[in-house]
C-alpha cells in the first residue's frame, strides 16, 4: 500500500490490515465490522452486485490517474517504435562504441486505434493528435462528441492502425478482445499497447505472434498473471514491459489516497461519497 | 557517314564522368541506414574523398576543377582548409540541421551557398525529446530492466515515478524543433516556457532572458539549440543548481551544450533528478558513471534515424543539388539571421 495512504488511514481511521492478519479472512471480517473502499480505477475484483445486495458502498478513484495512464499510454508507444528502452541498453552495455545502433520507426502522422473512448481513451487521443497522428476508435458505440473515425468492429479497427491501444475497462464482453485475429489484422508492422487489464490480450496468442514476427511489437503494463511475465517475452528487442505502473507516480497516489480518505470521511459522517458507483 | 564523337554517342560512363561532382568527406550514416541509391541523381556523380588511397589535399587538388558542391555530415569538418583547396564549390549540403561543423562565416566570404536539413527532422527529434523526459520521469527503460530481471515477482513493486501533467518545461532553444518538443508537451497538460536567442513575436509561452532563470521556473529543462560558441557548455554548475534536486534535463541538441563533467556530479550527489540524453560531448564514449544511474535514459544519437527522416533527407539532399546546378533557388538555404 501507498506510504501516504497508508499514514492517512492510520491517522484517520482504525486501520486493519487484512493481509497482516493470521485468521482467515471469514474469521477476521466477522470479529471486525466495516465497509470496503478500494482505491483503483477498475472495478473488475469487486463482486458489485453482492455489494450492492449487502447494502455495501464503493467508490473508486477516476478522473485522477487518467493523464498518468495516458501518459504512459504514450511513453510505451515511443518505447518501442522509437526503440527508447532497448538502445539505452544497447549504451549501458558498452556495444555503442562498435557500432551504431540501428533504425527505429517514426511515431508522428502515424495512424492510432483506441479500443475503449472513455476518460483514458480520449486522453490518449488527445495526446496522440499532437504528434499528427490520425485516430480512430472502437467502443460500445458511437460517441457523439468524438471527431475521431469509429469502428464498430474491433477487427476492421486492428486493420486500419498501425497503433492498437487497449484502453477499456474489463467486463465479461472484453475479456480477451484481444485475440489471435485482431493481432494478425494488426500485422507484422503493428504495435499492440496495453494499459487496460491483462486478461484483455490473449496472452498466448500475443507471445507466439511476436515470436514468428507477425506482430512487429508491444507495450504492456498488464498480465494475466501478475507479478508473473511471460518468459518468452524478456528476452525480446521489440515489447517494452511495464511492472503495472500505469497511476504510480507520487504525485497521482497521493491524489487518490486523498479521494480516498475524503470519501471515507463523508462516509462516516453520512455524507454523499465524492465518486461513488454504487 | 563519318564517325565523330558527338555527345549522343559517348557511353553511359563518360557521360557519368562528364557530371558535376559532389565530394564526400565521409560517408554519411544516411548511406549505410537506407542505401546510396536514395540519393542518386542523374545530374551530379559523388567523389568519395574515403575511397581513395590519396591523402586528402592531394585527391581535392586533383578533382577541385569539377568540384561543384560537398556533401557534408558532422564529423568532416568544412573548412577553410578544404575550401582552399576546392574554388570551384559553391554549395556546401549537410545532413544534418546543425552546422557547427562547417565554417560558415568562410563560407559567406566565398560566396558559397548552405543547405542544411531543414525540418525533414523536427517530429522525429521532437518525438525522441518527448520519449526520453516520459522515460526518465516515469522510469520506464529501469522498469523495463527490472521486469527483465525477474525482479517484479522478487522484490515487488518498482518505485513510483513522477507525473508529466503540470510540469513546468523549459525549452532552450524554440527553433523549428524547440516548438514542435512545445506543441506535444502542451498536450500533456505541461506548462512551456523558453530561452532563445531572441523572443519569438509569434508564440505566447513566457520568454526567460537567461538560461539560469528558466530553469529556475521549471521542473524539466529540453535542450533544443544548435551548438555555438554561444552555447558551449551553457548549461553549467548554476544552471544545474537553478534547476535542482526535482529538476529534470533532456538533451537533443549537442554534448558539448552541457557541462557533461559537472551535471554527471550533480547526478551522483542528487543535485538534480535525472537525465535523458541523446547527445554527448565524446561520442560514442559515454561516461562510464552514466552507466550505474538508474535515473538516466541513455539514447546513442539517433534522433533521426527512422526510415522515414532519412528518405525525407535524401529527397531534400538531392533536391538542393539539383536546384543549385541548374540555377534554381534552393529547397532549404541557411539563412544566418534566425
Amino acid at each position: 500500500m501507498h506510504k501516504y495512504l497508508e499514514q492517512q488511514l492510520e491517522t484517520h481511521f482504525n486501520l486493519f490490515k487484512l493481509w497482516h492478519c493470521n485468521s482467515s479472512i471469514a474469521e477476521f471480517l466477522k470479529t471486525h465490522q466495516g465497509n470496503t473502499i478500494r482505491a483503483v480505477v477498475g472495478l473488475d475484483k469487486i463482486d458489485l452486485r453482492k455489494c450492492e445486495e449487502k447494502g455495501i458502498r464503493v467508490a473508486n478513484t477516476p478522473d485522477v490517474l487518467t493523464d498518468d495512464v495516458a501518459d504512459l499510454a504514450i511513453g510505451l508507444i515511443l518505447g518501442v517504435l522509437r526503440r527508447i528502452c532497448a538502445s539505452d541498453e544497447y549504451v549501458r552495455i558498452g556495444k555503442w562504441k562498435d557500432a551504431d545502433f540501428g533504425l527505429a520507426t517514426k511515431f508522428s502522422g502515424k495512424s492510432v486505434g483506441i479500443v475503449g473512448l472513455g476518460r483514458i481513451g480520449t486522453a490518449i487521443a488527445k495526446r496522440a493528435e499532437a504528434f499528427g497522428c490520425s485516430i480512430s476508435y472502437f467502443s460500445r458505440s458511437q460517441k457523439p462528441f468524438a471527431n475521431y473515425k469509429f469502428y464498430s468492429n474491433i477487427i476492421d479497427l486492428a486493420t486500419s492502425c498501425q497503433i492498437l491501444i487497449v484502453a477499456c475497462a474489463l467486463t465479461e464482453e472484453t475479456r480477451h478482445i484481444i485475440n489471435r485475429e485482431v493481432i494478425d489484422a494488426l500485422g507484422p508492422k503493428g504495435i499492440l499497447i496495453n494499459i487496460g487489464r491483462g486478461a484483455h490480450v490473449d496472452e498466448t496468442e500475443l507471445v507466439s505472434a511476436l515470436l514468428e514476427g507477425r506482430l512487429g511489437g508491444a507495450g504492456l503494463d498488464v498480465y494475466e498473471n501478475e507479478p508473473e511475465v511471460p518468459e518468452e517475452l524478456l528476452g525480446l528487442g521489440n515489447v517494452v514491459l511495464q511492472p503495472h505502473v500505469g497511476s504510480d507516480t507520487v504525485e497521482t497516489s497521493d491524489a487518490m489516497a486523498d479521494l480516498v480518505i475524503s470519501n471515507l470521511k463523508a462516509h462516516f459522517s453520512n455524507k454523499p461519497l465524492l465518486t461513488p458507483v454504487i | 557517314m563519318g564517325v565523330s564523337n558527338t555527345d549522343s554517342d559517348k557511353t553511359q560512363e563518360e557521360e557519368q564522368q562528364d557530371l558535376p561532382k559532389v565530394v564526400l568527406l565521409r560517408p554519411p550514416p544516411a548511406f549505410s541506414l537506407i542505401g546510396e541509391e536514395s540519393f542518386a541523381s542523374n545530374k551530379f556523380q559523388f567523389l568519395k574523398t574515403y575511397d581513395s588511397q590519396l591523402p586528402l589535399d592531394q585527391f581535392l587538388s586533383t578533382h577541385s576543377h569539377s568540384i561543384k558542391a560537398i556533401l557534408s555530415s558532422a564529423g568532416a569538418p568544412v573548412n577553410a582548409d578544404i575550401l582552399q583547396l576546392l574554388p570551384e564549390v559553391g554549395l556546401v549540403v549537410t545532413t544534418s540541421a546543425g552546422l557547427n561543423h562547417v565554417d560558415i562565416p568562410e563560407c559567406r566570404r566565398r560566396g558559397i551557398k548552405i543547405a542544411n536539413a531543414g525540418h525533414v527532422y523536427s517530429d522525429d527529434v521532437a518525438d525522441l525529446a518527448v520519449g526520453l523526459l516520459i522515460d526518465v520521469l516515469r522510469k520506464v527503460s529501469a522498469s523495463d530492466r527490472y521486469v527483465r530481471q525477474g525482479l517484479w515477482a522478487d522484490k515487488g513493486n518498482y518505485p513510483h515515478g513522477s507525473k508529466l501533467g503540470g510540469k513546468r518545461t523549459g525549452i532552450v532553444g524554440l527553433g523549428n524543433i524547440g516548438y514542435e518538443v512545445a506543441k506535444r508537451l502542451e498536450a500533456f497538460g505541461c506548462v512551456v516556457s523558453y530561452n532563445s536567442r531572441k523572443k519569438k513575436p509569434y508564440v505566447s509561452y513566457p520568454f526567460y532572458h537567461n538560461v539560469c532563470e528558466l530553469a529556475a521556473n521549471c521542473d524539466a529543462l529540453i535542450i533544443c539549440c544548435g551548438l555555438s560558441d554561444e552555447t558551449r557548455h551553457m548549461i553549467n554548475k548554476p544552471v544545474l543548481s537553478a534547476l535542482g534536486k526535482e529538476g529534470f534535463i533532456v538533451n537533443i541538441g549537442r554534448g558539448d551544450i552541457i557541462d557533461e563533467k559537472e551535471m554527471v556530479s550533480c547526478l551522483m550527489r542528487g543535485e538534480i533528478a535525472g537525465a535523458g540524453l541523446d547527445v554527448f560531448e565524446n561520442e560514442p564514449n559515454v561516461r562510464k558513471e552514466f552507466f550505474a544511474m538508474d535515473n538516466v535514459v541513455l539514447s546513442p544519437h539517433r534522433a533521426v534515424f527512422t526510415p522515414e527522416s532519412l528518405k525525407d533527407l535524401s529527397q531534400l539532399v538531392v533536391g538542393n543539388l539539383e536546384a543549385f546546378l541548374s540555377n534554381k533557388p534552393l529547397l532549404s538555404e541557411y539563412v544566418d539571421n534566425e
